[in-house]
């Protein structure tokens, strides 16, 4: 970028969410400017590492660049989404540029949140195929077509965090109500055919804080960089659990 | 006890250390299949990977995962995707291993299909499989074969997700978010460990092992346009280069075909597979005139030339006839927003274009390694005895885009990559196991060898003033993309060996202005930039002594093959910066070894 004209630069205010958990300093926001060329719509994540070249201090998670790795899920100028994947056209208002961790979850270092609680929250669902059938190395398991259609909007999880920063009922009670993205990965074993262990999935899912906390907010799915919605995966869940106890 | 700003030296007598049956460095695809099997075995195994390992860049895998399942076709051979492989790899593939690969594939498909793996469907409930390039039946000469496996376009993504998930029901001890330095090696060249750190902590550890696995993947990152993932620097190929031991055919690198103009982001060879193809600024369909048969599904070595052909010729499309387009529009929206959603999604933001209305400006990218860590169909890590012979490295192991069992000697199939993951990261944890079945010993390192393995790590801890590493690895991109590209001539070649080897010396003298422990980012770019250079000081100087063209190897100096010196695996050492050569395996197990023939598609 370095022979850019002078008339195709636009100087943008970035400010950034800085702690250090070994320094005295309260969380702050690091105020740059940053030169972006005009005819290029930059992504969030360029920007973030323009200013990295001014301060190697500034530390963020980021690996694939293109949106499939769920690695730099922040909180941009008030709104949850992928670094790599947000546009400054969508991002930027009245040319300033406001970059925080996602809400919610204990902060590690600037920009970099801790999974822990998230993860688990995942591992609790049971996030694997559960058959009766033995794993057989010679054949695949059959599925149709219309069986296979089920699962897309519930496989593309890239477990960025998104969703579950986003909601409310997670920030209230992060350690038992499951969340979006948990709830999202659960309902995609419940509705995948080859899966035999629908019912002990709803048992567990039973009790008043795993699934029941989620009011329908929606924000998750506003949020969700993959165009996922958790909601209704969530709904159908409730649905079963209620036909259940019928 | 972290590091700090202190300027504390690290040394063995103070290095806490951990201990494991087997280490694997990776939790990409080729690292969580050989950690699957360990772990299925009850030996006490930890994956170290420097991101979650979700975020590893088998995650962005589009096309699929090519192997012979008889789905598309239930005629369909193993023998005639290794007749592919082999032709494919312009005849410097390992025959031994691809007969391997090829005819294992099938049980480790099914295994995954098994495991939950979200694969595509036919309408008869099985795998859904498309075409890829250089893909035939009856040994080319039964036409276009539908070989590649596929998750719509995101295998990768269902392949590592599931592969995690396994994972973790298995119960996988993982270190997460851990960077991995160096190998600690023992007086007797054998690999007893790794040195690591916490990066959450910045707690460095000696990881002590019998079984070391490196599955670092690829290191696209030496190049300025690249599909690659930022975390793809090479660190394991660094890690054993440093260590003494060598990289096998390091001049081959893959120029994908389709990379997005302007980004380096890449569009499936699926694109292709589903009927799409390539243009030039006048409209027309090139491929027809350099590859009359499979046209745009040629190998992807002989389409990216075609394309730069076009370009240089001036035929590129956009104001700076910089680039050609892709096509997709012709099949509609049904088949293009189906079957490759991913590929809308990255078009539309990195090209800003609905590809089923619109054709996509591409560009060849830096994509995919075909050397690395030479190793045998076990995954164990090969050395060169003094008279030539391999010698295997005790405790040492590679799988994966890292390694070089060599299934893809001078140019990768598409969809060759994932196949050769699960396959040889199988195999290497089955081989593990079966050691400890029979029991190792390895001796204990020194305080000396470990202080040894902490040299790097230290002296970018103490620095006190020195070269920019961001500058140095931007210099050092710029010099791989101008030198070591599609094209290559003796001329640019020396001049980019001159300039990587003064990268090298900028490198060795790097200063890491942030010394705090927690998170520390910039503490990981410094110590990935030396694995960038020496992958990409290995890349160049090979490319260089291979004279001849081949594969993706392509010389104007030297535009011919030759199979008289050069039928050979190039063999190069860091320490003496020398190539030697080593000899391709033509001894299959069950089949006639397929003999060099020139290679048209
Ligand atoms: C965009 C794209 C699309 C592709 N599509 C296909 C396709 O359709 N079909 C196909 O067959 N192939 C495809 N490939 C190639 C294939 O995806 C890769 O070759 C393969 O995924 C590499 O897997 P791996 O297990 O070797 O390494 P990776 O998945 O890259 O994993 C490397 C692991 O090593 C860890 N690591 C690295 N260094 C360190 C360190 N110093 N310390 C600790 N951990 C470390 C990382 O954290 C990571 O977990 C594609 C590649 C790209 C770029
Ligand atoms: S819809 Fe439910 S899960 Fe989604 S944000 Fe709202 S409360 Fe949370
Ligand atoms: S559901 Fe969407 S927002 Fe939530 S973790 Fe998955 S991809 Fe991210
Ligand atoms: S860096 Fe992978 S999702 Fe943004």
């Amino acid at each position: 970028m370095n022979s850019i004209a002078a008339n195709e630069i636009k100087t943008l205010k970035l400010s950034i969410y800085r702690y250090d958990p070994l320094k005295k300093e309260k969380p702050y926001m690091q105020d740059f400017d940053i030169d972006i060329p005009l005819e290029k719509d930059l992504m969030v994540l360029d920007v973030l590492m323009l200013a990295k070249e001014k301060d190697p201090s500034i530390s963020f998670r980021r690996s694939c660049r293109e949106g499939v790795c769920g690695s730099d899920g922040l909180n941009i100028n008030g709104k949850n989404g992928l670094g790599c994947i947000t546009p400054l056209s969508d991002a930027v208002r009245s040319n300033k540029l406001s970059i925080r961790p996602l809400p919610g979850l204990p902060v590690i270092k600037d920009l970099i949140v801790d999974m822990k609680q998230f993860v688990d929250q995942y591992k609790k669902v049971k996030p694997y195929l559960i058959t009766d059938k033995k794993v057989d190395t010679r054949e695949a398991i059959p599925q149709t077509v219309q069986e296979r259609e089920k699962l897309d909007g519930l496989y593309e999880c890239i477990m960025c965090g998104c969703c579950s920063t986003a909601c409310p009922s997670f920030w209230w009670n992060p350690d038992k109500f499951l969340g979006p993205a948990a709830l999202l990965q659960a309902y995609r074993f419940i509705a995948d055919s080859r899966d035999t262990a629908t019912e002990e999935r709803l048992e567990q899912l039973e009790d008043a804080f795993s699934v029941f906390r989620c009011h329908g907010i929606m924000n998750c799915v506003s949020v969700c960089p993959k165009g996922l919605n958790p909601t209704k995966a969530i709904g159908e869940i409730k649905k079963m659990l209620v036909k259940r106890a019928l | 006890m972290a590091m700090n700003g202190k300027g504390t030296l690290l040394d063995a007598a103070s290095l806490p250390v951990k201990e494991f049956d087997g280490i694997i460095v990776g939790g990409g695809g080729s690292g969580m299949m050989a950690s699957l099997q360990l772990a299925k075995s009850g030996l006490n195994t930890a994956v170290v990977s420097k991101v979650f390992p979700t975020r590893s860049h088998t995650v962005s895998a589009q096309g699929g995962i090519t192997c012979s399942i008889q789905s598309a076709d239930p005629d369909d051979d193993w023998r005639w995707h290794m007749y592919d492989t082999v032709k494919g790899s312009d005849f410097i593939g390992d025959q031994d291993s691809i007969e391997y690969m090829c005819k294992e594939g099938p049980e480790a498909i099914f295994e995954l299909e098994n495991m939950g793996l979200p694969f595509s469907r036919t309408d008869e409930g099985k795998i859904y499989q498309r075409a890829f390039g250089g893909q035939s039946k009856d040994y080319g000469k039964g036409g276009q074969a539908e070989r590649t496996c596929a998750a719509a376009d995101r295998t990768g993504h269902a392949l590592l997700h599931t592969l995690f998930q396994a994972n973790v029901k298995a119960g996988t001890n993982f270190l997460s978010e851990w960077f991995a330095v160096d190998l600690v090696k023992n007086q007797n060249d054998q690999v007893v460990g790794v040195i690591a750190f916490e990066i959450e902590s910045g707690e460095p550890f000696f990881l002590k092992s019998k079984a070391t696995v490196l599955a670092t993947g690829g290191a696209g990152r030496i190049y300025q346009t690249t599909s690659n993932a930022l975390i793809n620097t090479g660190d394991g190929t660094g890690m054993a280069l440093r260590a003494g031991y060598p990289v096998q055919d390091m001049e081959m690198w893959q120029f994908h075909p389709t990379g997005i103009h302007g980004h380096g982001t890449l569009v499936t060879e699926g694109c292709r597979g589903e009927g799409g193809y390539l243009i030039n600024k006048d409209g027309e369909r090139f491929m027809e005139r350099y590859a009359p048969n499979y046209k745009d599904l040629a190998s992807r070595d002989v389409v990216a030339r075609s394309m730069f052909t076009e370009i240089l010729e001036g035929r590129g499309c956009g104001p700076d006839a910089d680039h050609v387009f892709l096509k997709l529009d012709h099949l509609g929206p049904e088949i293009v927003h189906k079957r490759l959603p991913g590929v809308t999604e990255l078009s539309k933001r990195f090209a800003h274009v609905d590809p089923a209305e619109h054709p996509i400006p591409v560009v060849p990218t830096c994509h995919y390694a075909m050397g690395g860590i030479p190793t045998n169909v076990h995954g164990q890590v090969i050395s060169q005895n003094p008279d030539g012979t391999d010698k295997i490295i005790d405790g040492l192991y590679a799988a994966g885009e890292a390694a070089c069992v060599s299934v893809h000697g001078g140019n990768r199939l598409g969809g060759n990559s994932l196949l050769d993951l699960i396959v040889f990261g199988r195999s290497a944890g089955l081989h593990i196991e079966e050691t400890f079945k029979s029991g190792i010993e390895l001796d204990n390192p020194s305080s000396g060898d470990i202080d040894y393995a902490l040299r790097n790590l230290n002296r970018v801890n103490v620095s006190q003033s020195g070269e920019n590493f961001v500058e140095v690895k931007k210099d050092l991109q710029k010099t791989m993309q101008m030198n070591f590209g599609v094209f290559r001539t003796e001329e640019l070649m020396v001049n980019g060996i001159k300039e990587v080897s003064n990268l090298r010396e900028k490198s060795q003298n790097i200063h890491l202005a942030d010394k705090s422990s927690q998170f520390n980012t910039a503490r990981v770019e410094a110590l990935e930039l030396l694995n960038l250079i020496e992958v990409a000081e290995a890349t160049a100087i090979s490319a260089n002594e291979r004279k001849e063209s081949r594969g993706a190897h392509s010389r104007e100096d030297y535009p011919e093959r030759d199979d008289d010196n050069w039928l050979k695996h190039s063999i190069y050492y860091a320490d003496s910066k020398q190539v030697s050569k080593r000899e391709v395996n033509f001894r299959p197990k069950q089949v006639q070894a397929f003999q060099p023939i020139v290679r048209t598609y």
